[in-house]
């Protein structure tokens, strides 16, 4: 008998043991070498602009404007002046994503329609890719790989709309690098996949192994998010805080991010712990026991509904833990409220978020109040999920990026988008910096009433004296 | 008295923290004793079980839908009560015709050609879940409000919903006791456990035997299931399989093929995850397996396996 279990035993232990570590090394994996990539990088995509001089990157002043990087003698690579150009997408499809992908899709393809698909003489063609698999619920890394090396070698692909999950940017990234293929995200915040001094040392250099930036994004990113929220908490006379990651490049970065604004002199909110959670684990009672007796004023969770917030605001509720939950962006989905019970959140439940809702966008008027109102016209409802106008901005980015470039040439469209200054879209007028992020840096707080996110407030840090 | 107040507190911490591990373990427990009887009986190590389980919470929310849609909120005891009793049914009758029509077949086939077998259930049973919640989590209608049952001021926690956790467990397991000990059938079970070809010689009905045993199971992973989203109210496609890894370590960890044992190694396992999640909620899977080592070296049987050479 003992001869016959034992394999299982030992292949069970294995299997977890493997399962664990493989968890644990997510966040820095990057399928490519990139031991070569640190000598190589030139100075474009570390060039000294205000987000990354100072160590409160929120400062940055939205009216300055990077200079735009001089063009290129010659642009390498096939080229046409007409015919077909495909844009493609990879986002998450399946698993408690889909939600939010769709509206995103909704997004993208709303902005190609108004634009009859056609820019200039080119035709323009919208593919839709799915890098997540059922089996694992939210994006997988093969899957991820794949895409990015089919967009690659489609010699029509020009533009690369994703990845929604930071972590999927890792792997993507460097792959249409060596292509220049641009990539622009509509979701990812992770700052060190742009910024310098962010993460490890050789970030963000490693994603860009040519040296040359491609990659854009039309998000603000969490090093604004995560001090924003420190923010706001102290303005609800927070006194001290109890903080939970995912352990992912997101979760984990956008938590450390609140606990150091936290521990700044000028908010002062006291860290009673920090930790990291089992995201395979079933539920975290005996967690809420050990933070109930901390007895903090706030619990700040750095992850995504994929990675158990619901359970951990059921299990807040079920130990008898009272105080606020405070969650990011990556909880700002219906799934989100869906998964956790809108009893659980009401009224308890604060959530940041990069840029506005739409009830928010149409007091804006101009682009902002046409996008919603173009939204609901052709897909009946609002775009209520909060990605949708970041879905239609990267389309938008996107297709300015053909017009401007004139050619079907990878290199010429990515050239493009960095000349991109003062762009007006559905977010308002933004710029690109030169390391490929947004100026853009309105964030809201939204509370979660009856159900619903409801718009609280809008969100900034101070500036320093 | 600064520091009588924080010793007060700590162990006020400590005794909620094993009373949750407790009703943990009996979580686990109802599902491991699926397992140790079906192995006790043909020595299958049914990997389809946590997945069965799964569907069982999948069927009571159903439930608990369609009640909800045809009369209103009214009537919460009335609903657990029933779905207490046709959530075990829906289970017995999906193990049942599972062995009857994938496991019986290949009966005198070599063991692994079963286990690969229940591989491929696990894998049907999971994608069944896909297609019937959905890929995402699924927030179980709350049925018991989660009333603590201790005094507010004695900061100690033990709900009505942990009283119906043990209440419904613990009856449950000393019936199956008494079950195998004390009825015919029970007795038949035992010997076929002990020997198969044997107790076919004295005139046992094997696969009638068999059939009763998965039919057992079935509805203990049923029950398991009820209790479950009572205590824990989120459900999705895949809790089947890490339920029933942890129920499966249960099993062998007391030993496999013993009923006591499985109970024994579920509440072990409760415990030492509970108490894990304090020191460090990221380790607390890591000390459970490490726990499991430890003791498969110094007790290649499990905690209770070589107390009886019987399996049932």
């Amino acid at each position: 008998m003992i001869g016959r279990i034992g394999p299982w035993v030992h292949g069970s232990v294995l299997l977890l043991l493997l399962t664990g570590f493989a968890c644990n090394k997510a966040p820095q994996n990057t399928p490519t070498a990139s031991d070569d990539g640190g000598a190589k990088i030139s100075l474009k995509g570390t060039g000294n602009d205000s987000s990354t001089s100072n160590n409160s990157p929120a400062g940055t002043e939205d009216g300055t404007v990077a200079p735009i990087p001089p063009k290129p003698a010659k642009f390498e690579g096939p080229t046409a002046k007409s015919g077909k150009i495909k844009i493609v997408s990879s986002l998450p499809r399946t698993g408690s994503a889909k939600g939010q992908t769709d509206t995103i899709v909704n997004g993208i393809k709303l902005a190609l329609e108004e634009v009859n698909y056609k820019v200039g003489d080119f035709t323009i063609e919208y593919e839709d890719l799915d890098d997540a698999t059922a089996q694992a619920g939210q994006w997988d890394a093969q899957r991820e790989t794949s895409n990015a090396q089919r967009a690659v070698q489609d010699l029509d692909v020009m533009v690369y709309i994703g990845t929604y999950n930071s972590g999927a940017a890792k792997i993507a990234m460097p792959i249409l690098n060596r292509a220049d293929l641009l990539m622009i995200s509509p979701a990812n915040t992770t700052p060190s996949l742009t910024k310098p001094n962010t993460g490890d040392k050789d970030e963000p250099a490693r994603y860009r192994p040519t040296g040359r930036v491609n990659y854009f994004r039309v998000v603000p990113t969490d090093d604004v998010q995560g001090p924003v929220a420190a923010w706001w908490a102290k303005k609800m006379k927070v006194k001290s805080v109890y903080i939970l990651d995912d352990g992912e490049a997101y979760g984990k970065g956008i938590a450390d991010l609140f606990k150091s604004e936290c521990e700044d002199e000028r908010v002062r909110i006291k860290v009673l712990g920090q930790e990291t959670i089992d995201v395979r684990a079933q539920e975290f009672r005996a967690l809420m026991l050990k933070i109930k007796k901390e007895n903090p004023d706030l619990v700040y969770f750095g992850g995504t509904t994929q990675t158990k917030a619901g359970q951990l605001a059921k299990d807040m509720k079920s130990v008898g833990l009272d105080c606020p939950f405070m969650v990011p962006d990556g909880c700002y989905e219906k799934a989100f409220i869906e998964s956790a019970g809108a009893d659980v959140l009401n009224g308890r439940c604060y959530v940041t978020f990069g840029g506005l809702p739409p009830s928010e966008l149409v007091k804006q008027g101009g682009k902002s109040k046409a996008f919603v109102e173009a939204y609901e016209r052709k897909f009946g409802k609002m775009p209520d999920e909060a990605y949708a106008v970041y879905g239609y901005e990267c389309a938008l980015v996107a297709l300015e990026a053909i017009r401007r470039a004139g050619e079907k040439n990878r290199q010429a469209i990515t050239y493009a988008a960095h000349t991109i200054r003062n762009f007006q879209g559905a977010l308002g007028t933004w710029s690109f910096d030169a390391n490929g992020d947004t100026t853009l840096r309105v964030m809201s707080g939204s509370v979660v009433r009856d159900g619903q996110f409801q718009f609280e407030t809008l969100l900034s840090i101070p500036p320093k004296r | 008295m600064a520091t009588v107040l924080l010793a007060d507190s700590t162990w006020v911490l400590f005794v909620n923290i094993c009373l949750n591990g407790l009703t943990t373990g009996f979580l686990y427990a109802l599902i491991a004793l699926g397992y140790t009887m079906v192995y006790g009986i043909v020595e299958l190590i049914n990997f389809a079980h946590g997945d069965l389980f799964m569907l069982g919470c999948f069927f009571a929310w159903s439930l608990v839908s369609a009640a909800a849609v045809a009369t209103g909120s009214t009537g919460a005891l009335l609903l657990l009560l029933a779905i207490l009793l046709l959530t075990p049914l829906f289970c017995a009758a999906i193990n049942w015709s599972v062995d009857r029509v994938i496991y019986r077949p290949r009966r005198s086939a070599p063991k692994l050609n079963l286990l690969v077998s229940a591989i491929g259930v696990s894998f049907i049973f999971m994608n069944i879940g896909q297609l019937w919640g959905g890929a995402q989590d699924l927030d179980f209608p709350r049925l018991v409000e989660d009333r603590n049952l201790l005094p507010a001021d004695s900061g100690l926690q033990f709900s009505l919903i942990d009283a119906i956790v043990i209440s419904v467990t613990v009856p449950t397991m000393i019936g199956l006791a008494i079950f195998v000990k004390l009825t015919p059938l029970g007795k038949a079970m035992r010997a076929v456990a002990q020997n198969p070809m044997a107790a076919q010689l004295m005139g046992i009905n094997t696969n009638r035997v068999i059939s009763a045993t998965f039919l057992i199971g079935g509805a203990l992973a049923g029950v398991g299931s009820v209790v479950y989203v009572l205590k824990i109210p989120t459900i999705n496609w895949a809790m089947g399989f890490q339920n029933g890894l942890y129920a499966f370590t249960s099993a062998v960890l007391g030993g496999i093929g013993n009923i006591p044992g499985a109970v024994l190694g579920a509440i072990l396992i409760g415990m030492v995850y509970s108490l894990g999640s304090w020191y460090d909620a990221r380790w607390a899977t890591t000390l459970v397996f490490l726990i499991l080592i430890v003791i498969l070296v110094f007790r290649p049987a499990g905690i209770l396996g070589t107390h009886t050479r019987e399996k049932v």
